[in-house]
């Protein structure tokens, strides 16, 4: 079986074709322009990540809302999860940008973390 | 009114102006000054909150604020002056600015060099004549991006977006994650007008349906939009009777361009370049007006800030060089012109005696083609599309070894190996 993944860690965007077992076992992959290709494609087939990027309730700052995100990528399926929970925070300004929100967000072992001063 | 004297007046606190700022003040000009209308620096970085920003220039993917903080943090860090919710209304040939604020009314700003930063702005419904009534959710993509990332409120809860460009595409994921339906994403062209990892991203991760060769045809709805007629076009775009579709929905996001936003540069004279919208600028990124300098999405629209990071740099450093007098015009001239499937160059015109950097689209997609420049330099490229802009570098040796005053930059062919 074939499955194409486009890379999108720089804008070449280029079309991986990975050849799959019945299982799923990765048996060739190519299409990639440089090793990251390889990496990102094995990573999207096996275990999908995302950076969640979003925003939280803050008070006495200049604008209602202070945008974050994770500081590293989590699990695909944990994004509505982690937006559910990003929705329930409220902080209090001054915040910096890198000031941690939520320390081991979702228990995943990532921080949600400020991306801006406010 | 209050008169100020500077050596380099940047105008718009955006990416642009910040790197063009910080750029003088390192080359030596004495007061820089930022004026921005908005109540913070940053301009639209502050409401682009998802990631993907920075990794040429920071090597890592950071956040549109973050991005703006790492600038914002080195302005603060010297004596560039910033005013704030200040509005410039008028450049004079001159280069003196009038501006008015709240605070201290109206503003005279004589500049010795003066950096025009005001970026571009969204194409509106109205440049799109799209027929049916005028009802309430009709929203540029970035006037929603802004409801929601910087005043946190959707507005709406079901959704289509027509064009592909960058912004409707992140729009697109963000209403999705925000807990809105959007039912479709509809573009004329034949291909997506915005980022291939954007559409990956955001559309093909969240099964966004995006409808190619098609566009609005109706609005629907008198108070509040209830639905959009949708159809396939035929290649002059216009619509093929028989395949319309009308989709309910509450609320309808344009994403279909941005134009650069250069009344002021008009006013005091600058000559725009049909197009780009931008200015025509040669190699120090000075307009044809003496001391005025053009950079970032005013002079053309980018794609990314990185990008309009170090053109503005190159904009700050030569404006800052001619506040201190310490320019002088090359005497040789170079013509820049756009060859086959190049939509357009800048800088428009170049020396011989400083490195260039050139920045280009082109007018189609193509693959495995050659980007020649002028027969200076050859580089190959596995494919070049029109939403992704191209750069490359040339060196005065380089510049110097060209016959004639004119460089071609073309796409050709790749030969057969």
């Amino acid at each position: 079986m074939q499955k194409h993944i486009t890379c999108t860690v720089c804008p070449m965007s280029c079309d991986v074709v990975l050849e799959l077992s019945a299982d799923g076992e990765i048996l060739s992959l190519t299409g990639n322009k440089c090793p990251r290709g390889k990496v990102y494609a094995t990573k999207e087939h096996t275990a999908p990540e995302r950076t969640l990027t979003s925003i939280v309730k803050v008070s006495g700052g200049a604008h209602p809302v202070l945008p974050v995100r994770t500081n590293k990528p989590i699990p695909k399926e944990k994004l509505r999860e982690g937006m559910a929970a990003a929705a329930t925070i409220q902080v209090q300004a001054p915040v910096t940008m890198g000031d941690v929100i939520v320390k081991d967000f979702l228990g995943l072992d990532v921080d949600l973390v400020a991306t801006r001063d406010i | 009114m209050k008169q100020v004297h500077v050596d380099v007046a940047v105008i718009g606190g955006g990416p642009a102006g910040l790197a063009a700022a910080l750029a003088a003040h390192s080359e030596g000009a004495g007061r820089v000054l930022i004026i921005e209308r908005n109540v913070e620096l940053g301009g639209i970085l502050q409401q682009c909150i998802h990631h993907g920003f920075g990794l040429h220039r920071f090597k890592q993917e950071l956040t549109g604020p973050e991005y703006a903080q790492r600038f914002i943090n080195l302005v603060k860090e010297t004596d560039i002056e910033v005013m704030l919710e200040t509005m410039v209304l008028e450049v004079t040939p001159e280069r003196k600015i009038y501006a008015v604020n709240s605070q201290t009314g109206m503003l005279e700003i004589n500049a010795k060099a003066v950096v025009l930063a005001m970026g571009c702005r969204e194409r509106t419904r109205g440049a799109l004549r799209i027929p049916g009534g005028r009802p309430a959710g009709v929203f540029s993509a970035g006037t929603a991006q802004r409801y929601v990332n910087i005043d946190g409120y959707m507005p709406g809860k079901k959704a289509v977006i027509l064009g592909s460009g960058d912004i409707g595409l992140i729009m697109a994921r963000r209403f999705t994650l925000e807990g809105a339906k959007v039912e479709a994403v509809v573009e004329v062209l034949p291909y997506a007008a915005g980022l291939t990892r954007n559409v990956v991203q955001c559309l093909e991760d969240y099964d966004i349906p995006l409808y190619l060769q098609s566009t609005v045809i109706e609005i629907h709805g008198t108070k509040r939009i209830e639905a959009v007629t949708i159809a396939q076009v035929d290649a002059q775009w216009n619509p093929i009777p028989g395949t319309e579709r009308k989709i309910e929905c509450d609320t309808l996001l344009l994403s279909v361009g941005l134009v650069p936003e250069n009344e002021l540069s008009s006013q005091a004279g600058v000559a725009i370049d049909p197009v780009t919208n931008g200015p025509l600028v040669d190699e120090s990124m000075m307009t044809n007006i003496p001391g005025i300098f053009a950079c970032g999405n005013v002079l053309h629209v980018h794609d990314l800030v990185d990008n309009v990071s170090r053109e503005s740099e190159r904009a700050g450093m030569y404006a800052g060089r001619f506040a201190v007098g310490s320019s002088n015009p090359a005497p040789r001239r170079i013509k820049v012109v756009a060859g086959d499937n190049i939509r357009y160059v800048v800088p428009h015109e170049v020396s011989t005696t400083e490195p260039v950097e050139f920045f280009m689209r082109v007018q189609r997609p193509e693959d495995s083609v050659v980007l020649d420049v002028g027969g200076l330099r050859q580089l190959k490229k596995t494919s070049v599309r029109p939403s992704e802009m191209l750069d490359v570098k040339i060196t005065p040796e380089q510049l110097q070894s060209l016959e004639g005053d004119t460089l071609v930059m073309q796409i050709v062919p790749q030969k057969e190996a």
